[in-house]
Parts: C-alpha cells; structure tokens; sequence
C-alpha cells in the first residue's frame, strides 16, 4: 500500500516538473516570438536603471503604470524598482546601488545632494497623509483643526497610535507633526513601533483597533482588507512632497537622467494624474513637477 | 569604499549598540523567549510522534514520515501567512485577539519546528537496535520501559532535534514578521530588527545583530556536534 502510495507520488511529482518546464519554455517562446513581431525591434540593446524608491510609493501600486508607461517612452532602458525606506533608498545612493531615486522626504533629499550624492532634485508630484482609526473615532481626532492636534486627541482621549519607526519619509512626517504638538520623542503606552512598511503597519493598527497615520494612496489601496477609516484629514499640515534624484556617477547615468526628465515631462506627468481614478474615482497624486 | 565598508558598519554598529541607543536586550529577550518556549513545546508534542513513528510499525506510519520529512520544507513564509490569516479579525480564530502577538509568533514558529523534532527523532530511534529492545522485553521490561529504554539510548538524537528546531526558528524572519509585526519592545526580535535595520539604512545596527545571531545558531550547532560525536562513540563501542 505504502510503495504504491509513493510511486504514485513520484509520478505525479514527474508530472508537474515536465507541465513546469513546458509553461517555463512556451513563456521563454512566446516573449522571443513578441519581440520578433514587433516592427522595428532590431537588436535593441536595453541597458538597467535601478531606481530606488519607498514601500509606500509601491504599495500605492503606481509603479505598475508607471514603469511600463517609461518603458514604452525608452524602450532601451528597463527601470528596476528596488522598494526600501526613505533612509535605505539614500544609503542605496551614497552606495551607488542605486541610478536614481523617487522618495519623499524634502529635508533630508536637500541634505543629500548638498553632500554631493546627487546631481540634483526635482519636484515629481505630491499626495496627502491621513490620520486612520477605528470605526466612530473613539478618541474624537475629526473635531480638531490641525493634523497635530489631533494626534495629541488620540493620546488624551486613551487611544493607541502604531507608529512606522522606521525613519522612512512618512516616519519622519509623522514625528514633525508631534514635534509641532510640543512632544520632541513620543514614547508609553500609547506609542508603538512597528518598523514595518506602510501596509504592515495599516494591517496591525487595524487588528489592534488604533490609530496611525498614513498616505492616503497606500490606505485607499488596503482599505478593502482594513476595519479602520479615515479620521482627520485634509489640513495643511499633511501635505507630502515626492522628488527625484539623479545619482552622482550611477552605474547608468544617461538612463538615470532619462528617467528623471521623462517623469517631470508633459508624459510622464500626464500618468501621474490619471493613475487611481479608474480604481478609486479620484487621482492618488497631484503632478506638480516644474 | 571596497570591504572597509563592513568595517565601518561594524564600528559604528558596535559603538551604537553599546552606547544603549538600541535596548538590544529586550530584542534577544524576545528572541528567547519565543523560540525558546515555540522548541519547548515542539518537544513535548514532537518526541512522542517521533518515537511512535520510529519505532513502531503500522499502518500510515510511511504516511507519517512522508508528511514529517514534507513538512521540514515548509517555508516559514507560508506557515505565516497561514497563521496570520487564521488570526486575523477576519479569520476564524479572529475572536482570540492573537495576532500581532508573542503567542500567535510562537504558534507559528511551533508548526515550523515541529516536523523537524518529530523527523529527527524518528530517525534516531529508528537506529537504536532492534535487538536490544527484544533483549529488554525478554528480561521481562514492560512497553512503557521499553520505550524510556530507547529514548534514553537515542537521547543525543533527540536533543539534536531539538537544537534542529530551535536553529530553524530563531533564524527566521518570514513568519515572525507577519504574525508578529515586529512591534518595539513586544514581538521586535532579532531577524526581524536586522530587516528593519537594513531597510532603514542602519547596516552598522543591522550587522552588529546579525553576528549577535550568528553566535546563538553556533552555540546550538554546538550542542549539535557533541550529540553527533557522542552517538559516534557510542557507535563505535557497541
């Protein structure tokens, strides 16, 4: 019983290898026969761009529009999306791991090509933050006027906020609304840290029935797995600026500054505006390159 | 740059972990104590099926194996995206409020561990010989003796199952990561602290963790090595 059992395991096992091979070989086929029909395809040599960005910029699903909409602009650049934080995309510059960066965190980008890591920084596009909590807004963050007041609600009203503290854009973002409510480093009970991405950190403050705050492009992507709702939004105060930036002798230099010149242009900017409105019936970037 | 570059991370990794910046024992503490108590009950539940299926014969019992020896490759991530589903609010143990905690890392890294205890130790009483439970029988040892009598024979078989499991689950960072969420001072352990590390930028932290981990996965492997050579000895004198 038991040696029929196994034989029959390692027929099936057999099975699948041969389908696996023959769905990996008729996919190999298949883009050779693509790319052959293609008029004009001539031995195109295609050079890679490592572009650097935030989990938050990926979980907003952006870069699937947005990289094939480059690759058809550029057809011999292939734009990599490595999805790290704030703090690892530009220790990924100073590396020179990285050809370019899309990040979002003003200060620290002017720093870093003030040090010379950078050519220059280029306005992309921005998106707004918000402040999420559980259903009814047990501890009242919609009555106050400022995004740092009503972080300050959340603490005096005995809610839990779950930071990302993770020194990523948004951390940082975060941390500056505290700082202008007068608390320099938040720390108890009420305050903790996840070191998570953004869609991580969404899914424990909604598990945990607490609050966090978030871009609204990564919430509205999650929102359908999430039991918390938007609770402040819309003040000055949570605006989120994104820039680009070319790196000081990259690996691909030209494909670098391609990149970069075709996301502030008429094109690229043009796929910014229009990406979220199908899904979520409203834009989840604001272009504003210059 | 070049290789200065682990030089200056471990430097600065060191000086910063030292300095307290980082409370890195509350992140070890952690660590023990969820793989410590996850292998401790991998042991409990894992030995007894292992000897039953090492020594025993009877139907199923290939089945069994199969499934043990299957289920030491299970990858953690999808242990922990089975777990983390299972808890979730959602889920259909959502009631318990488990998720994102010690408990629901421990659950996970249980069902990691535990098909690893159950096979080694199935193969180390297996080899334990026959004949020398016969002899027992026949001078008169009753089952319940005859089975202490092999486990005590297989006994650095059975602890290097153990240092096995243990290995498996303080070095991963998948399943941890998901049901745990690697909250600050609650269920932030030492893998999950170096990814974070490392993606904030932080390698001198991250480094410094990571040798720190190195360390722990030498000591158990260790124990590993004296249980190998003891069996060997004891091999060698039968």
């Amino acid at each position: 019983m038991g040696r029929v059992r196994f034989a029959l395991v390692s027929k099936v096992s057999v099975l699948l290898l041969v389908a696996l091979m023959a769905v990996v070989l008729v996919g190999c086929e298949s883009e050779t026969a693509e790319s052959a029909s293609e008029p004009g395809a001539t031995e195109v040599t295609q050079s890679e761009i490592i572009l650097a960005s935030t989990t938050s910029t990926q979980d907003s699903g952006l870069f699937d529009v947005l990289i094939p909409a480059f690759g058809e602009a550029y057809p011999e650049y292939v734009a990599k999306v490595v999805a790290v934080g704030t703090g690892e995309a530009l220790t990924m510059g100073e590396n020179k791991d990285a050809d370019v960066l899309l990040v979002h965190a003003k200060s620290s980008e002017e720093e870093f090509v003030a040090g010379g890591f950078g050519i220059e920084r280029k306005d992309v596009m921005y998106n707004d933050f918000v402040i999420v909590g559980p259903e009814g807004d047990p501890s009242g963050t919609g009555d106050a006027t400022t995004a740092s007041e009503a972080l300050m609600a959340i603490t005096e009203n005995g809610g839990v906020f779950y930071s990302r503290g993770d020194n990523s854009g948004t951390n940082k973002k975060e941390l500056s609304l505290w700082a202008a409510a007068g608390v320099e480093s938040p720390e108890g009970d009420w305050y903790l840290a996840t070191g998570q991405g953004m869609g991580d950190t969404l899914k424990i403050a909604s598990e945990k029935q607490s609050y966090t705050m978030t871009d609204r492009a990564t919430f509205l992507n999650l929102k359908d797995a999430l039991d918390i709702d938007v609770t402040y939004e819309g003040s000055d105060d949570l605006f989120n600026q994104y820039g680009v930036i070319v790196i000081t002798d990259a690996t691909n230099m030209d494909g670098a500054q391609a990149f970069s010149d075709w996301i502030t242009s008429a094109e690229g900017q043009a796929v910014i505006v229009d990406y979220g409105i199908d899904t979520f019936g409203e834009p989840l970037f604001v272009p504003n390159a210059n | 740059m070049g290789w200065s570059i682990y030089i200056d991370a471990l430097t600065e990794g060191i000086e910063l972990l030292a300095s307290g910046a980082v409370d890195v024992w509350v992140i070890i503490e952690a660590s023990m104590a969820v793989s410590g108590t996850a292998a401790l009950i991998a042991l409990g539940a894992g030995v007894p099926l292992g000897v039953l299926l090492g020594i025993r014969r009877f139907a199923g019992r290939r089945f069994g194996l199969l499934i043990a020896n299957t289920g030491m490759g299970l990858p953690p991530v999808a242990v922990g995206l089975i777990v983390a589903m299972g808890l979730s609010r959602r889920g259909p143990f959502g009631g318990l409020s488990m998720l994102y905690t010690r408990d629901a890392m421990v659950v996970a890294q249980v069902l990691i561990a535990l098909p690893l205890v159950v096979a080694f130790t199935a193969a180390s009483v297996a080899a334990v010989p026959r004949q020398l439970r016969l002899q027992a029988r026949s001078l008169g040892a009753s089952r319940f003796h005859e089975v202490l009598l092999v486990v005590r024979e297989a006994r650095m078989g059975v602890a290097a199952a153990v240092a096995a499991g243990f290995g498996a689950i303080i070095s991963e960072v998948g399943a941890v990561q998901m049901v745990g969420g690697n909250i600050a001072g609650d269920t932030r352990v030492m893998t999950t602290a170096i990814v974070q590390y490392t993606r904030m930028g932080r390698y001198g932290q991250a480094l410094s963790l990571a040798l720190m981990l190195l360390g722990m996965i030498a000591i158990v492997n260790a124990v590993l090595v004296i249980g190998q050579t003891s069996a060997e000895r004891y091999e060698g004198h039968r």
